[in-house]
């Protein structure tokens, strides 16, 4: 990821800053920064977002392609996952250079979603061991303002909400062939349940404290990190942790009770502003990119 | 209790144009024609095309006599001799330190133009080449002016003076250059309780007044104590007001920054980025400016 460099005295006054509860932004240590949502921004994707959390920027576009199910999951769809670190970001990720931290971030997403309550797969089935709805999230990184695994779990959440997948009928032939009819009506399609999908909470060790949605250099100065996946219910569905340092098996306890309940507000907070998207129609003003 | 806002995007308004201080600047996007008549000597961010002078970069039309030029609003920072500016070393080479200063060509800080600790006057012994990175580290930041500029527009910096040096704690931002009004001073203690370095190259710095005025040390030692909370905040807010400003387009000088951190006051340290209290904020401060000027 893209480092900032900082000198021991700027360090130092972030490390005391943190244990005092007031962030050089004046934030405190449970604050997010102002997070800006768009979804429907990308005309050819079933789905797409765009979320912009202080100076990172993420699009995710989801494309709903039919595919045949997975061996051992006849009847049900699946979620692929890519993420692309543009070059736009910083000139580190030019060439092959953003590929590791591409590939990290996949992964990530994928265990997240790994959980079977995530997301109802069932409903992505089309016929059992034939056809299914195959669910392709892509995430391209504009730009890196720290925090990114939080930003991009948001940025799926919603563009999942935003996905409509046009309905489709099975037709059996006289010799049993079946065919596939899609419907006419291109309003006419089935949206996905996101109440169940979790949100990626990252808390940064700071000192003898930590911190959620930590700047660039605030990441500088941290050693160790906790990334949890939360649900809107307060449940946890993966840990991972991130960084060279250590964690005690104190503050671990600590940060996943801080991340369950900012994972709360993170929840109500978009779900929020998704629902006031929605009800807003056709007369909401898009802004894009070029706004 | 975590405080989370998010909001849907605005598309953004158009700032109105100050109506100051006379003689509008006539501004100009790559590829505008600035004039036809052949008489005009070209200068910098022009080109000449079929008997027409463009513009090459976006910017304001600045005319000295037959010299027609365009000076970009957003560019990297280009030195001019006796500018303060703040930056961060970023290798330790022989008798030679390399400085960043967001400009095209990293800067250079000579082993020659560093005073030496007490002050002492006398020529770099091969001692003094090896301790270099005893005095300054990759990653350090440190106030100096230009000394000169090279052929090739690299900066060369000297500390010749006791107020320059390595910089301890405190808060950087990091602005474009245009944004930095040349004064007389980029030095400033400001009331409020916090002093802040203005340097031209976009590099403002925030940091806590130090007490004792007269030792000065010349920074060799960093203060290390933790700051009290009492001026946290007052730099906390700081960095906040010059960051709208600059999201605002207002210059940057000591009584505006003043005059926006009065503004800030109502409000809580973290609401400041909020984009409606920082179009708040900067009218208050725009409208106090122009009164000041009246």
């Amino acid at each position: 990821m893209a480092a900032v460099v900082l000198s021991e005295p700027e360090k130092l006054y972030i490390v005391h800053g943190v244990q005092e509860d007031l962030r050089v932004d004046g934030r405190g240590c449970e604050d997010y920064r102002c997070a800006e949502v768009e979804t429907d921004v990308v005309s050819n994707t079933s789905g797409s977002a765009r979320v912009k959390l202080g100076h990172t920027d993420i699009l995710v576009g989801v494309k709903a392609e039919m595919g045949t199910p997975k061996l051992e999951k006849p009847d049900e769809g699946y979620l692929e996952f890519f993420v692309d670190c543009s070059a736009n970001a910083t000139p580190e990720f030019e060439g092959r250079g953003g590929e590791e931290l591409g590939a990290e971030i996949a992964s990530t997403l994928y265990r997240v979603f790994s959980s079977e309550s995530s997301v109802d797969l069932k409903s992505l089935c089309i016929n059992p061991r034939e056809h299914c709805w195959v669910l392709y999230v892509d995430v391209l990184l504009l730009e890196c303002g720290g925090n990114l695994f939080d930003a991009i779990s948001i940025a799926v959440k919603a563009a999942l909400f935003n996905t409509r997948i046009p309905k489709v009928r099975v037709l059996e032939d006289e010799e049993g062939s079946k065919e596939i009819e899609l419907s006419d009506d291109p309003y006419d399609c089935i949206r996905l349940n996101v109440d169940d999908v979790p949100c990626i909470v990252t808390l940064s060790k700071i000192g003898y404290r930590h911190v959620v949605d930590a700047t660039p250099q605030e990441e500088a100065c941290s050693l160790a990190g906790l990334l949890i996946s939360v649900t809107s219910k307060g449940t946890l569905t993966s840990m991972k942790k991130v960084g060279k340092g250590s964690l005690d098996p104190e503050s671990i306890f600590e940060m996943m009770e801080t991340g369950k309940r900012v994972g709360k507000s993170l929840h109500i907070a978009l779900q929020k502003i998704l629902d006031e998207e929605e009800c807003l129609g056709t007369s909401r003003q898009k802004v894009g990119f070029l706004g | 209790m975590a405080a989370i806002s998010m909001r849907l995007p605005v598309a953004r308004k158009a700032v109105a144009p100050s109506s100051s201080r006379g003689g509008e600047k006539r501004l100009v996007a790559p590829g505008d024609t600035i004039t036809t008549d052949t008489g005009y000597m070209r200068g910098h961010g022009t080109y000449v095309e079929e008997e027409k002078l463009v513009a090459s970069v976006a910017g304001a039309v600045e005319r000295v006599n037959k010299l027609v030029c365009v000076s970009a609003l957003k560019s990297r920072y280009n030195g001019e001799v006796g500018d303060i500016v703040v930056g961060r070393i970023t290798e330790v080479q022989q008798k030679r330190w390399k400085v960043e200063t967001n400009s095209r060509l990293d800067s250079v800080l000579l082993l020659s133009s560093m005073n030496l600790p007490g002050g002492e006057l006398r020529r770099r012994s091969a001692e003094d080449e090896l301790a270099m990175r005893d005095y300054l580290q990759e990653g350090d930041l440190i106030s100096a002016e230009v000394q000169s500029v090279f052929s090739d527009g690299a900066i060369s910096l000297h500390t010749r003076s006791l107020k320059y040096g390595k910089l301890g704690q405190g808060v950087l931002v990091q602005v474009s250059p245009s944004f930095v009004k040349r004064q007389k001073t980029h030095f400033h203690d400001l009331p409020c309780g916090a002093s802040v370095i203005l340097g031209n190259n976009g590099f403002i710095w925030i940091y806590p007044t130090p007490e004792q005025k007269d030792e000065e040390t010349g920074s060799f030692t960093t203060n290390l104590e933790p700051v009290p909370l009492s001026d946290r905040e007052v730099i906390s807010r700081l960095r906040n007001c010059i960051v709208a400003l600059v999201n605002q387009k207002l210059m940057l000088f000591d009584t505006s920054i003043l005059y926006c951190y009065e503004a800030s006051l109502p409000h809580q340290i973290k609401d400041i980025l909020k984009p409606e209290v920082m179009e708040e904020i900067v009218m208050e401060t725009r409208q106090r400016l122009l009164d000041l000027e009246a």
